[in-house]
């Protein structure tokens, strides 16, 4: 039974075949793969090597070294602050909000759930857009403090850090529910009850059996909300009165107003670099394909 | 014993947690559900709750040039990704399905890219590429742009279904004599259909909802209603932008309607 | 279905030196296979031999690393699976579930362009066929699992194929159901004229369908026989232990003979050459309760420890030393009552010389 060139009939035209149709399969993907790789990494290359060159095109890491100073550095002080702050509160609203809705039958769980989708689904300038008004000198919540006798001026709410930080929240707080939820609802009461029944106190129960478990969802929301918060523009830009910069505010602003298109490189190749390296952490502990997966 | 969230704990904390719920339920729907009655406000600034009722700033809405030019603006530029999304991401779907796991796994990174890279990054990099295509400020630009925006939303989703979906019957069909693209069609896309609408809807919306890309690429003529919407939020609080919302709750709304109930029907055709 | 339409002559198939590896593994080891026109071929083996990897490379879904694959005198190997003209039915028969039941079966007419109009009268045939006369109107949800298999096969017959391969399609089904649907195909291959290649690990269903089976362990044809030649001589323990029930009683070389408890073994065969152990195969039936004075049976001494009453017969467990078992079956005829031995009895069996088989162990 030699499996000698003399017996391999038909070998060479069976793997131009084999080869003919993977190339078909991948040839399937290649109008969506190349609009991708065009439109998104090619001017991320771009942007990259840009961030490389000086003013006069040639190579210098000048641009980097502009970042230690003290505008660039307050850029990604203030982002991470204000993207660990947005966490955090998501954290705090949205961990109880996720536990109160797995624990529901899963009708009214549904029903409840589009308060969660219906923000979810609305455009983010539409949301930004009703913070203002309801953060405004004369917006819903002054007005209604002022008429019941709490205050006696209008407060400042809107154009500011806590506008900013409030609206940030209402955002991003679907995107931490979600995974959490989904989570949360594969854990089941009986251990919990188990535990209790076995003489634990329910707070202690909670927290050794319950929280232990949710943590996987915990932790793919909480990476999600602050990669997202990293690059987030639109509503700090509108709620911040202009006085929040942030990253990504930061690179617009270089750009359209003091078209230094050398630091704005900079600073978004040190915005992607850390975007990534969260994206493997997520993928290194959860495995994103199985996002693909239902 | 039905409400028992926490098990064993006082009815004083689980009335607690279901309050602090609710309570942030409220929190998440306010904004939302504020807008709607601010719309129909007959004052010129923005008070709450309104004195007086009209529909004075839909008709400012509809009534304006700019505004209208801005809206077909953005539904042209929506359905065309619509149309350009829903086939390549198909497409590409099947073929990802199809083929090896190595070269699937690669292509699921690349393909999650646009989601993951911050969009203020792809605003200015598609900028700087487009000025040297010279398209910005067209609806090509758009179109292209938000294409590839769209399709990791319209990928997954196909290809999560397909993932459900028993192939063997597309084996069964090229044994009778179907060659593969016409197993396909006939066989594979209309058991999947529902997924591949759930995706173009996914694709609609984040078309017309983008924002950050739409704002340096697009202008002029072809301004997006986002783009418009930005630069008047910046500057000075105009109603009309309530009445605008209003109408994009709706679609939104709608869509996601769209979505659940398609999303649910492809769920149970598998 | 009959040939007065288009001659539908059925084909042999010819397989030459055909290698599948997946990785390190090979699934298919240099396999070769002639299959006659007309027949009934089953691949038999254990799940991983290789066999439905062998069915894949005849419809072409699979594509082997090299070999040949003729339908006749055509070279198939590199044809595309929807140009080869095959039939095929699946284990979970692959109904298309948003069709009819009518559709599901006309579809492979629809692909070739025929009209309407005879799409639906060789429908109905083809139905009528699988006794299934009428119920085109129906859903496939509708359908109970056997009816699906009926109409899987109707929907793989209706083009008229000249080769049919069909991949377990009957391990989905209950037992009663699957032992009369084992008759009807074999009915209705005698009806068609086509050649049939069909998988399964079932060796009773093979046994009962086939004209001949092409026994698979680990991506190699172990014995290519006739049913009856497979039962009674099996060429090698693997194909004796996979078919039938068998009892295996190790023997000792004596000269150029064997020997099994001390006494010399009656042969018809020649005994496997070469110094390695060798085992005596047993059919259970085969056994007789008497060894008798004709010269030609040989005797397996045993002490009955256990009978099991079973209803229409009675189950001997004997001890044939060194802690090897055999079982006998009796049947409870009035006249076999009588001869019923009691346990601790000594017994002494009787196997006729030419249902004596010794194989060698073979080395994997």
């Amino acid at each position: 039974m030699s499996a000698g060139t003399a017996s391999a009939i038909n070998a060479d035209e069976l793997a131009r075949g084999h080869w003919r149709e993977r190339a078909q399969f991948i040839g399937l993907s290649l109008p969506a793969t190349l609009l991708i790789l065009i439109v998104v990494f090619l001017p991320l290359f771009w942007l990259s090597s840009l961030s490389f060159l000086d003013r006069v095109g040639e190579l210098s890491s000048e641009n980097y070294q502009r970042l230690t100073g003290d505008l660039y550095v307050e850029a990604f002080v203030v982002t991470f602050q204000i993207s660990a702050s947005v966490t955090a509160l998501c954290v705090l609203l949205g961990y109880p909000l996720a536990y109160w809705l797995s624990r529901k039958p899963q009708q009214t769980a549904n029903l409840l759930m589009i308060c969660v989708l219906l923000p979810f689904w609305t455009a983010v300038l539409v949301r930004t857009y009703a913070w203002l008004v309801l953060l405004q000198r004369n917006g819903l919540i002054n007005n209604t403090l002022l008429s019941l006798g709490v205050i006696d001026a209008p407060l400042q709410l809107a154009h500011n850090l806590t506008a900013s930080i409030i609206g940030m929240v209402h955002i991003m707080l679907p995107f931490l529910v979600l995974p959490l939820y989904a989570t949360m609802k594969s854990i089941d009461s009986d251990l919990v009850r188990a535990s209790v029944g076995l003489g634990s106190s329910p707070t202690e129960a909670f927290w050794r059996i319950f929280v232990p478990m949710s943590l996987p969802g915990l932790f793919a929301g909480v990476v999600l909300v602050f990669i997202m918060s990293l690059g987030f523009y639109v509503t700090p830009a509108l709620l911040g009165g202009g006085r929040i910069q942030m990253l990504a505010q930061r690179i617009e602003s270089t750009i359209t107003i003091f078209s230094n298109w050398g630091a704005a490189s900079a600073l978004g190749v040190a915005l992607l670099v850390m975007a990534l390296a969260l994206v493997a952490l997520l993928h290194r502990v959860f495995g994103l394909d199985k996002l693909f997966v239902r | 014993m039905a409400n028992q969230y926490l098990p064993g704990a006082s009815p004083w904390t689980q009335r607690l947690l279901a309050i602090y719920g609710a309570l942030v339920l409220f929190f998440l729907m306010l904004p939302t559900v504020i807008v709607i009655p601010m719309s129909f406000s007959d004052s010129q600034y923005l008070e709450f709750p309104p004195t007086s009722w009209s529909l004075r700033w839909y008709r400012e809405y509809f009534g304006s040039s700019a505004w209208m030019s801005a809206t077909w603006t953005s539904l042209l530029v929506a359905v065309l990704t619509t149309l350009m999304a829903t086939p390549l991401g198909t497409l590409a779907a099947y073929g990802m399905h199809c083929t090896s796991d190595r070269v699937r796994n690669a292509l699921q990174i690349l393909v999650l890219m646009p989601v993951v890279v911050p969009s203020i990054l792809v605003a200015v990099g598609v900028f700087h590429l487009y000025a040297i295509v010279d398209i910005n400020y067209s609806i090509t630009g758009l179109v292209l742009a938000h294409t590839a925006l769209a399709l990791p939303f319209v990928i997954i989703t196909v290809l999560s279904s397909l993932n459900n979906y028993d192939m063997t019957q597309e084996i069964a069909a090229r044994s009778m004599g179907a060659s593969r693209p016409k197993a396909f069609l006939s066989i594979t896309l209309p058991q999947i259909r529902f997924s591949v609408l759930t995706g173009a809807f996914l694709a609609f919306i984040t078309s017309l909802d983008e924002v950050v890309v739409a704002k340096f690429i697009s202008g002029g003529e072809n301004a997006t209603i986002t783009r418009r919407m930005f630069n008047a939020l910046r500057d000075q609080i105009d109603p009309t932008i309530a009445a605008i919302s209003t109408c994009l709750i709706v679609v939104s709304t709608l869509a996601l309607a769209a979505v659940q109930i398609f999303g649910a029907r492809g769920k149970e055709s598998t | 279905m009959d040939a007065a339409g288009a001659s539908s002559q059925s084909l042999p198939i010819t397989v030459r030196n055909l290698v599948k590896t997946y990785g390190d593994l090979r699934v298919l080891d240099d396999v070769s296979i002639a299959i006659r026109p007309g027949e009934f071929m089953t691949l038999l083996g254990p799940s991983g031999s290789g066999k439905t990897t062998l069915l894949m490379a005849l419809a072409g879904f699979v594509s082997p690393e090299s070999g040949s694959i003729r339908f006749g005198e055509q070279e198939m190997i590199t044809t595309s699976p929807h140009k080869r003209g095959v039939g095929m039915v699946f284990q979970n028969y692959a109904l298309f579930p948003f069709m009819s039941v009518a559709e599901n079966v006309a579809y492979p007419l629809k692909i070739r362009g025929v009209s309407p109009a005879e799409q639906k009268s060789r429908a109905e045939a083809a139905l009528e066929m699988v006794k299934l006369g009428g119920y085109g109107g129906r859903r496939i949800n509708q359908l109970s699992g056997g009816q699906k298999q009926r109409v899987a096969l109707a929907r793989a017959m209706v083009f008229e194929p000249r080769i049919i391969l069909m991949d377990e399609p009957l391990s989905a089904l209950d037992k009663k159901l699957r032992e009369q649907m084992q008759i009807e195909l074999k009915q209705l291959h005698q009806k068609l004229d086509a050649t049939i290649v069909y998988v399964t690990h079932d060796q009773r269903e093979a046994l009962t369908m086939s004209d001949r089976i092409a026994v698979i362990n680990r991506g190699r044809i172990a014995q290519l026989d006739e049913p009856k030649a497979l039962y009674r001589r099996p060429n090698s323990l693997f194909v004796a232990d996979f078919i039938g029930e068998t009892v295996l009683l190790p023997v000792q070389r004596e000269g150029d003979g064997v020997s099994l408890q001390g006494r010399k073994l009656k042969l018809s065969t020649p005994t496997p050459p070469g110094n390695g152990p060798l085992q005596l195969v047993i059919r259970p039936e085969l056994l007789q309760l008497e060894v008798g004075d004709n010269g030609d049976t040989n005797t397996i001494a045993g002490v009955v420890r256990q009978t099991v009453y079973q209803g229409d017969s009675v189950l001997l467990i004997i001890d044939a030393g060194d802690g090897h078992e055999v079982s006998v079956r009796i049947a409870t005829s009035r006249a076999g009552q009588a001869s019923i031995p009691d346990s601790s009895s000594q017994i002494a069996l009787g196997l006729h010389r030419d249902d004596t088989v010794v194989l060698a162990e073979q080395k994997s």
